[in-house]
């Protein structure tokens, strides 16, 4: 092995400050679920009013108004957790964070109730007509990562009762928050794809 | 592992330990370069098997009317064949190089997430088992169906419920989802590492063109295999809940499966590209004692490729009958991939004009695969000319394109990486004789198979034909391009036997035998699990040389 220091080279230590892996990492993620999502999306918008038998979209959808609402001001309820932890004041974190799983799970449980009203009522499954097979993956995959982010959430909250979420793990959950919104910002595209421009 | 520091030995267990004992090492290990050449062992392989069924293939279309195989085997070989060669040789040693350099390369202890890497090589690893088991596991209950047969592509309708009975489809479906996953944990631990881990000094613009190139194809594949994710979900919603997605009877369409895959498939043949560029820009360097021409210009001219290439996939599909303003699109976008391709290959030129170059295996290799690329780059500007490509797509003029550009310009480059980092990873030199034999009957046996191959394609012989009548005039080149197989056969058995032989018996190579100039070759040979005892400091892209010439550092210039 060359030694650097017999060799005595012009060295300057400058400042060396590089992005944190976490938050490369986890964009990167996002990255690549956001072109897993647009697949599902484009899908979606190419088989708009293709559908050869009913039901179709505009006799069964209903606009999901309250869930949207609840799913995006989780993402605010998620920013304020964040900024409690960062104070340390861990009872308004923790309220926070409660409120965001709330939301979250109302969200959830409104979808379920859609997709019951439609199965049941409507009888719209995955394989009736192409509208189906859309609508469910769609909705469903997003509908999956809003599982996946509530396990997470959680997780956290659990850890968080039982104590041992400390300081140092402020990025983690940070990272978390960001993956929350961007489940939230596919809502939005969700949303104005399937009950906005797919009615 | 051997010590960093010959003062102070580490302390060595008087017995070896047990192979058990080994083996658990292997499946519990975290660590960076294990998982590398993991990666890169299982690829070289799966290299064997897949190779050995395309020389069946060839066996079976060596003479008209032959009947060594049975039709249907035959259509499982092909598919086997192209599926393990892109997912479980190509994709793995992509990530099995980066893993082992890309931390090496920018004086990191590891990756950034190890066991994230490690969770990668087992899903990859688990995707190949699925792809293989599926000869046994297909028939199932069902008894229909064997390994999947429906061509690497799977165009729809071939794989609904219907056309593809029993469990084939679903083990390559699955195979696919399972090991994309895993390449992409090992993109995202790439970036991570690229971007979060450099040692001090190492800015972007200093870090080795190897080091940008897997940045930039890990960045890639974030954006395309997503696609072939999503697509393969869509077909498992097909085949298993009853899905219309490529249904044409309930208005579904066959021709977007096509666009979802190439959206994937193309860009992937880049993915698998620039990982040979990337040894190429380290090994012509070093092997004609001169910095690479243009570094800035290199990088440009990669991310400009991955660029483009995202918006070329439909000239797979010119035959579709697309409007005329999509041919026209993708004909140009395709033609205008060239440029960045070009100002590569002048920038390797460039480099070895005026160097004094050394014929070692490495350079050899890389100069193979200057000239086999440039042939390959040239038959796909004849394919991307949308009314050539009319008369040629789906015939052995686009097989023998695609293995130019993978086994010549790709694959040579691999050769070339593995003769260039054997020492750094093992300690020992690879023989150079038995190189030379490798190199030269692989050499005259690719020759001889693909550029024979695109003659009976432009006298009009499909590819994925079973067999064919004489009286064609494709017998003799059909003949030929057999023939070459054995040459590449007993080529790849040298580098086998050079691999196993050298690992035990090849001489020392110390720690930086070819005098070259990134941080890997700084620690020992093989580095130590901690790779670096201090990190040399990084004043330019060539640390090394720095270090060096204290008279004539880079740094000054720069």
């Amino acid at each position: 092995m060359i030694n650097a220091d017999r060799l005595n080279l012009p060295y300057t230590s400058a400042e060396w400050s590089l992005p944190s892996s976490r938050k490369v990492a986890i964009t990167s993620l996002i990255v690549t679920e956001s072109a897993m999502f647009s697949i599902f999306v484009v899908a979606y918008v190419y088989y708009i009013g293709k559908s050869l038998t009913g039901p179709y979209p505009a006799e069964v959808l209903e606009t999901p108004i309250v869930s949207t609402i609840c799913l995006l001001a989780s993402s605010l309820t998620i920013v304020l957790a964040e900024r409690s932890f960062k104070r340390e004041s861990i009872g308004a974190f923790r309220l926070w964070w409660s409120t965001t799983i709330l939301l979250a799970a109302v969200f959830l449980g409104s979808t379920a109730a859609e997709w019951k009203r439609l199965i049941v009522d409507h009888h719209l499954t995955i394989s009736t007509n192409l509208f189906g097979t859309t609508f469910y993956s769609l909705v469903g995959l997003h509908a999956s990562h809003v599982i996946v982010g509530l396990t997470l959430l959680t997780l956290v909250l659990v850890l968080s009762l039982k104590k041992s979420i400390r300081k140092a793990d402020g990025e983690r959950i940070e990272m978390l928050s960001w993956y929350w919104h961007f489940v939230d910002g596919v809502w939005v595209v969700v949303f104005t794809v399937v009950y906005v421009i797919g009615r | 592992m051997v010590a960093a520091n010959p003062e102070i030995p580490l302390a060595r267990p008087l017995v070896s330990p047990s192979i058990v004992t080994r083996l658990h090492g292997l499946v519990v290990t975290v660590d960076h370069k294990k998982l590398g050449l993991m990666y890169i062992a299982s690829a070289l392989f799966f290299l064997v098997v897949a190779g050995l069924m395309a020389s069946v293939i060839r066996l079976q279309l060596a003479l008209p009317n032959n009947n060594i195989v049975a039709p249907d085997t035959f259509n499982r070989l092909f598919t086997v064949h192209g599926t393990a060669m892109v997912f479980f040789v190509g994709m793995p040693i992509v990530a099995g190089l980066s893993n082992y350099l890309v931390p090496l390369m920018i004086g990191a202890r590891d990756m950034a997430f190890p066991r994230l890497n490690a969770f990668g090589y087992w899903m990859f690893l688990f995707g190949a088992a699925l792809l293989f088991f599926s000869y046994i596991g297909a028939p199932g209950l069902s008894g229909h169906g064997s390994a999947p047969d429906v061509g690497w592509f799977a165009y729809a309708p071939l794989t609904g419920r219907a056309f593809s009975r029993g469990n084939s489809t679903d083990y390559w479906t699955l195979c696919l989802l399972v090991s994309g996953i895993g390449s992409l944990s090992s993109a995202v631990n790439v970036i991570a590492t690229a971007f979060g881990m450099r040692s001090p000094g190492m800015t972007l613009m200093r870090m080795p063109l190897f080091v940008w190139m897997m940045v930039v194809v890990s960045a890639m594949m974030f954006i395309v295999i997503p696609p072939l994710t999503a697509a393969q979900i869509m077909l498992l919603i097909d085949r298993f809940l009853g899905g219309n997605f490529f249904n044409t009877q309930s208005g579904g369409s066959a021709v977007l499966w096509q666009h979802f895959f190439w959206i994937f498939g193309h860009p992937e043949v880049y993915v698998l590209m620039i990982p040979g560029f990337a040894c190429a820009s380290e090994i012509i360097p070093v092997f004609s004692r001169k910095p690479i021409f243009g570094y800035s210009a290199m990088v440009g001219a990669t991310t400009m490729i991955a660029f483009v290439s995202m918006g070329v996939w439909a000239h797979h599909m010119f035959s579709m009958g697309m409007t005329s303003v999509g041919n026209t699109f993708f004909m140009i976008s395709t033609m205008a991939i060239s440029v960045p391709t070009g100002i590569k290959i002048f920038n390797w030129l460039a480099t070895m004009y005026g160097g004094k170059i050394r014929f070692e295996l490495p350079m050899l290799c890389c100069l193979a695969f200057l000239f086999q690329f440039l042939i390959a780059g040239l038959t796909g500007i004849m394919l991307a000319a949308v009314p050539f490509d009319w008369h040629l797509t789906d015939t052995y003029f686009v097989v023998a394109h695609f293995h130019y550009v993978l086994i010549g310009g790709m694959l040579f480059c691999i050769f070339g990486g593995i003769y260039y980092w054997f020492p750094k990873a093992t300690g020992r030199m690879l023989n150079k004789t038995l190189g030379l034999w490798h190199v030269a009957l692989f050499f005259i046996g690719f020759h001889l198979t693909f550029d024979t191959m695109h003659i009976p394609g432009l006298l009009g012989m499909p590819r994925r034909i079973y067999t064919y009548d004489p009286g064609r005039g494709w017998e003799l080149l059909n003949l030929i391009t057999s023939i070459g197989v054995v040459f590449q056969i007993v080529g790849i058995a040298c580098l086998a036997w050079n691999l196993i032989r050298s690992l035990r018996k090849g001489e020392k190579a110390g720690d930086d035998p070819w005098d070259a100039w990134t941080l890997e070759w700084a620690t020992t040979s093989p580095p130590p699990e901690y790779n670096f005892e201090t990190v040399p400091p990084v004043r330019s892209a060539r640390p090394l040389w720095d270090l060096k010439h204290p008279e004539d550092p880079d740094w000054k210039y720069e």
